[in-house]
């Protein structure tokens, strides 16, 4: 494979995931390198999930642990906005696997666990058939499972996972400090996204310098972003880390004259149109407060109303919260309260607009898990890229966008409270 | 028989997941916790030094005194 071409993750992709014996032909490779987690290293790959932590720092905390390890691959993909990982699944199911294995050589871990969300069966199936696959081949390497939870928002955070697959309910646990290695049983486990595992994969197979042969300094090589909104179809792309939003936007069909975009996911932030010309990588786009995160685009278009969208939003985010932590269980609906009387301009729209500054500073960083500080990021961004319309749906303008029928920030039904499953 | 001096400072944690909002905590210790609209506790993030007895003695005294037992004084290195 050439060292600056797209496309990496997404080469030689087909609508069939490919199987054990075409994957090797496709990603062939000659010399391996001598040590894995130096390159892992030389890379500067970042998670590719969310947050953003340099992967081969978090290696070497669960390498310097002792006994038994797992890897845990997490394709939970719990944005509802994001089909980056069911894309990676679905086309190259080994290289994801082989990039677990190499994590699993690194830090020495026997069993690598797999968790697809059970609601996406077609994922399920191609990941069974890759696992199979990879196991009728060879007895070496770390024992592969595949692991159903049910799909949540916060079941795809790392400790509630983690607590999952340790035969608990799937809910966000609480860390004392950071960082924190969590654990099955005993046994130190190494978390880390599909799409990162897929990169791991790639650094194995032709090494860091190979690798930084895309992407800027800082954040090297490649990411798939979903682009959803205001754009002809769905889609998902790979591109180059650095490659201005605008031309992302293009290449997507998209919008490329939109109010605004929301990027990183539903904890992410709103960027507004005029940034376009930024470059998609944490460099630049940390300059406003943004982060690529787990690489969704939400194109909000000019006759959009930004006010009902982060409603909506906000709305879904809090019937998503698992409800441990009061912050977050009374705080987020409370959020959803004020900006729905924002949004429709009704029953003193004002007051709510105030309390709604004031009750962000409130719930920041008060949960046991990073989900309420997401909405409140979510929503501070909202505050300052649609300061205009929120002023006139606090004076009760309400625009006329916000009648509209069409939403573009796309949230699944509200589920009720008694029909979430955590298991 | 003396005052016996402590290094360092702590801060008071609180684990939100068992935390049930009693509110006992904001009794207990005014100097650090405050509690939001729904009487959940906000604790001060900035670490007190050890030396500062009569804070680290309402400290104690939530922590001890919380029924849920989600409070942890905890030493920070500085």
């Amino acid at each position: 494979m050439q060292r600056n071409a797209l496309p990496r993750l997404m080469h030689a992709a087909s609508t069939r995931p490919l199987s054990l014996v075409q994957h090797e032909e496709v990603f062939a490779t000659t010399q391996r390198p001598a040590s894995l987690i130096d390159e892992l290293d030389a890379s500067g790959l970042t998670g590719r999930g969310g947050a953003g932590f340099p992967t081969a720092i978090k290696a070497r905390l669960i390498r310097e642990q002792r006994g038994h390890k797992f890897v845990v691959v997490n394709a939970m993909e719990g944005e509802p906005a994001s089909h980056k990982d069911q894309t990676m699944l679905s086309t190259h199911p080994q290289l994801v696997l082989d990039g677990a294995e190499y994590l699993a050589a690194i830090i020495g871990a026997k069993d690598v666990a797999v968790c697809v969300a059970r609601d996406n069966p077609t994922i399920v199936n191609h990941m069974e058939r890759a696992i199979h696959e990879r196991s009728r081949r060879s007895l070496r390497g770390p024992k592969l499972e595949l692991h159903t939870p049910p799909w949540r928002y916060v079941a795809g955070e790392e400790s509630a996972l983690v607590h999952w697959l340790d035969d608990n309910e799937s809910l966000p646990q609480f860390r004392v400090s950071r960082p924190h290695v969590l654990r099955i049983g005993h046994a130190p486990v190494l978390v880390d996204n599909a799409e990162t595992c897929a990169n791991v994969g790639l650094i194995g197979r032709f090494g860091a310098e190979w690798y930084r042969g895309l992407g800027t300094s800082k954040s090297p090589g490649s990411a798939l972003v979903s682009v959803t909104g205001a754009v002809r179809h769905p889609i998902v792309l790979e591109v180059s880390l650095g490659t201005p939003l605008r031309e992302i936007l293009a290449s997507a069909e998209a919008d490329t004259n939109p109010q605004a975009v929301l990027l990183g996911g539903y904890g992410g932030s709103w960027l507004a149109g005029e940034h376009l010309d930024l470059g998609y990588c944490n460099e630049e786009l940390g300059l406003h407060g943004v982060v690529t995160g787990a690489g969704v685009i939400v194109v909000l278009p000019r006759n959009a109303c930004g006010v009902v969208e982060t409603w909506r939003v906000v709305r879904w985010m809090a019937n998503e919260s698992a409800r441990q932590c009061g912050p977050c269980a009374f705080g987020l609906p409370a959020l959803g309260e004020d900006l729905k009387h924002l949004s429709t301009a009704s029953r003193d729209p004002l007051g709510a607009f105030k309390r709604l500054e004031e009750r962000l500073g409130e719930i920041d960083g008060r949960g046991a898990c990073r989900h309420p500080d997401g909405v409140v990021r979510f929503v501070r961004s909202a505050l300052s890229v649609f300061e205009h319309d929120f002023n006139n749906h606090a004076h009760a303008h309400a625009c006329a966008a916000s009648r509209a029928t069409t939403h573009y920030a796309s949230v699944p039904h509200l589920e009720r409270e008694e029909e979430l499953v955590w298991e | 028989m003396g005052v016996r001096r402590r290094s360092g400072s702590f801060i008071l944690q609180v684990n939100p997941i068992l935390c049930d909002g009693f509110g006992h905590c904001g009794e207990l210790a005014p100097e650090l916790v405050t509690m939001d609209e729904w009487g959940y506790p906000i604790i001060t993030a900035e670490p007190t030094p050890y030396n500062d007895a009569r804070v680290h003695e309402s400290a104690r005294y939530a922590e001890r005194g919380c029924p849920r037992q989600a409070l942890r004084i905890r030493r920070v290195s500085d």
